[in-house]
């Protein structure tokens, strides 16, 4: 088995700040695994602005923020960077298994940083009764199909969820042609940024039900409509305040999970309600020289922070491999 | 429009329509399958909770429970010959009081009867060891070592790709929309597609059975759909059960149960409950709340955060028993309808019961001598060792590519399953688990479009979910 002095897991803004910050600390061998083809992780998709302002004090889109790291980090010879790398097994004594095309690697770390970002939450788990027609995305698949792969997935939207991406990605199909007909949050108000309900609702009329939860997806082939019903404080449907909406597709905003599997086959120590290590300290986790970073540790509102916190991940992987500050 | 005359013609190609059509392509004769799905598997089938029962909770004297027992032995066999993963994992009627003892040794006496063997009544410290998570409230299990679990989809697929590879001819997208019965052993059949001429036509057309048998004038029974709604979940709780749990049953369902797949993911469910829409595969909030508790009861550890998806399947219901007979009035015309549980592990008898009432029916059965009985394996990098997972890797780089993280599936199997007939998103997700898991498609399904796009030579604006109009995208940015 190669051993490998940090391992870093994942190729998006958390992992690139992580590796960069290990490598400006002292590590000379660093490994970083992207199971995508490209660097970049889900800025790739965010081409809309909104991005750096703390850390470059500069307004930057997605690709714009992932392609600083990316000019940086490539250029550093101690970092290896291996794409298409899927990792399917990590244990406690830092040994992990990857899979790329054509191999199956196995490497032993004395340090591992995991930085894998996050899932959607599904309609599924929300609870949406009703049938399962084509037409209903997550918001961050939308985002994809629409801005890396060019394709219109609707005319006629309702989103669920008015979390950042919910919102963002209202505008982004108002912006392709297709009419968003409403933003139902089931909380009283809009987890979002309040620039983005501005920018993104308020600017193009689009109208945002508060207290308010899809209760049903109608649709045979393709979605055709939903049920809106209003909720009190506690979540229960008010009796008779529901109403039908036509649409042919739901978007999915409901809440970002974080991707942990890994680092729970390695027996580290999770808290099931947020699929988080359970750590009192940033980045840490229940086994040593293992870390954790970004949106795989705690849910960010910006990537900004992911950035900041992230460099003190790698910082934390170089002392703990004894190199001093 | 085609003229063909064939010597049979199947109509449904769920699993039993499949296991018919593989039993009869071991004969020399002219077979054809209609399906009016894009693809196979993806009307009664396809939501079959996979169970291989043992033949309990079945009536001695019914024509279900003779052939739920002895397809619970054919099964095996087929699953060796085609290289499907049968999983023989036993099951539990579990009891929670000293009369609940009573009716499980009741229902072990029936069972006998049927054939059923090596059951036995365990105790609580049978069940603290070999099932843990069961809840402190059950006393007691009757235990069923020959229940097992099977892939309900991947059967039917695997039974039909080895017809297909024995000569039958499979029809996807081919509607029954008419059928004119010329004379006795004469018919003809109009699909949306065309028009096939047969000697014999065979009704396993599952929830449109009675529609079609209606099509020669028969109306003597009615298919109820009784809806079964299932809850899967994450494949982190795999082994939550080590056995398939039961409840006591009742008069309408076996109850709510806790289910291994072969899939990895337990399941819970299903609901029983009678609808009018033979299309209808909505779930409900009721239905939910409804097998959550009922569950809890039996495991108490299984949350509503533990489930990743649910569905909606439809069992179609013509009164107590299956009908598998010919008609008299119609020659040439053999119904196979109402197979509702246990049809999946009947399946395999029926098929030989179909063959027999052909045989008394005039139809000669010659044996063919290239008859081809088994069937390349898919592979599952992830159901194999590490070394031979290795050694696949080097030897085609795709199976290293993985394009559903959540399942592990790599692009050689999404390409291996097209290969082999999938053709829309759920066809892919059937034969491989890819979106299946826990993100449900949200990071893979770019991928599996652009691969179904580029395999099957098509727009990916005309990939569909499931066929008809259930397109995923509706069309492309102007650059």
């Amino acid at each position: 088995m190669k051993e490998r002095e940090l391992v870093i897991v994942g190729g998006g803004p958390a992992a690139m700040a992580a590796a960069i910050s290990a490598h400006e600390s002292g590590v000379k061998d660093i490994l970083v695994l992207e199971r995508d083809q490209f660097l970049g992780g889900i800025l790739n998709q965010c081409i809309h602005t909104g991005f750096g302002l703390n850390h470059f004090k500069e307004l930057l889109s997605g690709p714009e923020y992932a392609q600083r790291f990316i000019e940086k980090i490539t250029g550093i010879k101690d970092i290896e960077i291996s794409l298409q790398s899927f990792v399917t097994n990590l244990n406690s004594d830092k040994e992990l298994t990857y899979l790329r095309p054509g191999e199956m690697e196995e490497v032993r770390a004395r340090a591992i940083i995991m930085a894998t970002g996050c899932r959607e939450r599904t309609r599924e788990m929300i609870h949406v009764a009703g049938t399962r027609p084509a037409g209903i995305f997550s918001a961050g698949l939308a985002q994809k199909l629409i801005n890396s792969e060019g394709l219109l997935l609707g005319q006629e939207i309702v989103v669920v969820g008015s979390g950042d991406i919910g919102l963002i990605m209202a505008r982004r199909f108002t912006l392709e042609g297709a009419k968003v007909k409403a933003v139902v949050e089931i909380q009283k108000e809009s987890k979002g940024l309040i620039r983005n309900v501005v920018q993104c609702l308020d600017d193009f009329n689009i109208p945002l039900y508060l207290s308010h939860k899809i209760s049903k997806i109608y649709g045979k082939h393709r979605v055709e409509k939903v049920d809106v019903i209003a909720v009190d404080d506690n979540f229960n449907e008010v009796q008779n305040s529901r109403f039908e909406i036509e649409c042919d597709t739901v978007l999915i905003s409901a809440g970002l999970i974080p991707e942990n599997e890994l680092i729970e086959m390695a027996q580290v120590e999770m808290d099931k309600k947020t699929n988080t290590p359970v750590s009192d300290e940033i980045n840490k986790t229940s086994v040593e020289g293992l870390f954790v970073c970004g949106n795989a540790f705690k849910i960010y509102d910006l990537v900004d922070s992911v950035t900041k916190d992230s460099i003190i991940a790698g910082e934390m992987a170089a002392e703990y491999l004894g190199y001093k500050k | 429009m085609q003229n063909k005359t064939y010597d049979i013609i199947i109509i449904g190609g769920g699993v039993v329509g499949c296991s018919i059509a593989r039993e009869l392509s071991k004969y020399n004769l002219k077979v054809a399958l209609l399906e009016k799905e894009v693809e196979l598997a993806f009307g009664v089938s396809k939501s079959n909770s996979g169970i291989i029962h043992p033949g309990t909770q079945t009536k001695a004297g019914s024509l279900k429970g003779r052939l739920c027992v002895e397809g619970n032995i054919l099964i095996r066999k087929i699953a060796k010959e085609l290289g499907i993963d049968f999983q023989e994992v036993g099951e539990l009627i579990v009891a929670f009081s000293k009369d609940d003892i009573a009716k499980l040794e009741e229902i072990k006496i029936e069972a006998e009867k049927l054939g059923v063997k090596k059951m036995s009544i365990v105790d609580q410290s049978w069940l603290k060891e070999n099932e843990p998570n069961l809840s402190k409230d059950v006393v007691g299990a009757l235990f069923i070592p020959s229940a097992g679990i099977i892939s309900p989809y991947r059967m039917t697929y695997d039974l039909s790709e080895n017809a297909a590879k024995n000569g039958v001819e499979i029809f996807t997208d081919n509607e029954v929309k008419g059928i004119v019965v010329k004379k006795a052993n004469d018919l003809e059949i109009m699909t949306t597609q065309r028009v096939l001429k047969t000697r014999y036509v065979i009704n396993a057309a599952g929830l449109f059975a009675d529609d079609i048998s209606g099509m020669v004038g028969l109306d003597d029974f009615k298919i109820t759909p009784r809806k079964g709604q299932e809850f899967l979940l994450d494949k982190k709780r795999e082994n939550v059960v080590n056995h398939i749990i039961f409840p006591l049953p009742t008069k309408t369902s076996k109850g709510v149960l806790v289910i291994k797949t072969s899939d990895g993911n337990p399941m819970v469910g299903p609901t029983a409950q009678d609808v009018d829409d033979k299309e209808d595969l909505s779930t409900t909030d009721d239905g939910f709340k409804e097998v959550l508790s009922a569950v809890k009861q039996m495991i108490p550890s299984i949350n509503d955060s533990d489930i990743i998806a649910y569905f909606s399947g439809l069992r179609p219901v013509a009164g107590e028993d299956f009908i598998i007979r010919h008609e008299a009035s119609v020659p040439g015309f053999i119904n196979v309808s109402g197979i509702q549980s246990p049809g999946l592990t009947a399946a395999p008898a029926i098929a030989k019961m179909v063959c027999s009432i052909l045989q008394e029916n005039g139809l000669t059965l010659i044996r063919k001598k290239d008859f081809k009985r088994y069937r390349n394996e898919t592979t599952h990098l992830f159901k194999i060792s590490k070394d031979k997972a290795r050694k696949l890797i080097k030897e085609n780089e795709g199976y290293g590519d993985i394009v559903c993280r959540c399942e592990m599936v790599s692009r050689k199997e999404i390409e291996e399953a097209i290969e082999r007939g999938a053709t829309t998103l759920d066809g892919v997700k059937f034969r491989t688990r890819a979106q299946a898991g826990r993100c449900h498609g949200g990071f893979c399904t770019t991928r599996i479009l652009k691969i179904l796009s580029e395999k099957l030579n098509v727009p990916i604006t005309e990939i569909t979910k499931r066929g008809k109009g259930s397109l995923i995208v509706k069309g492309k940015r102007a650059r």
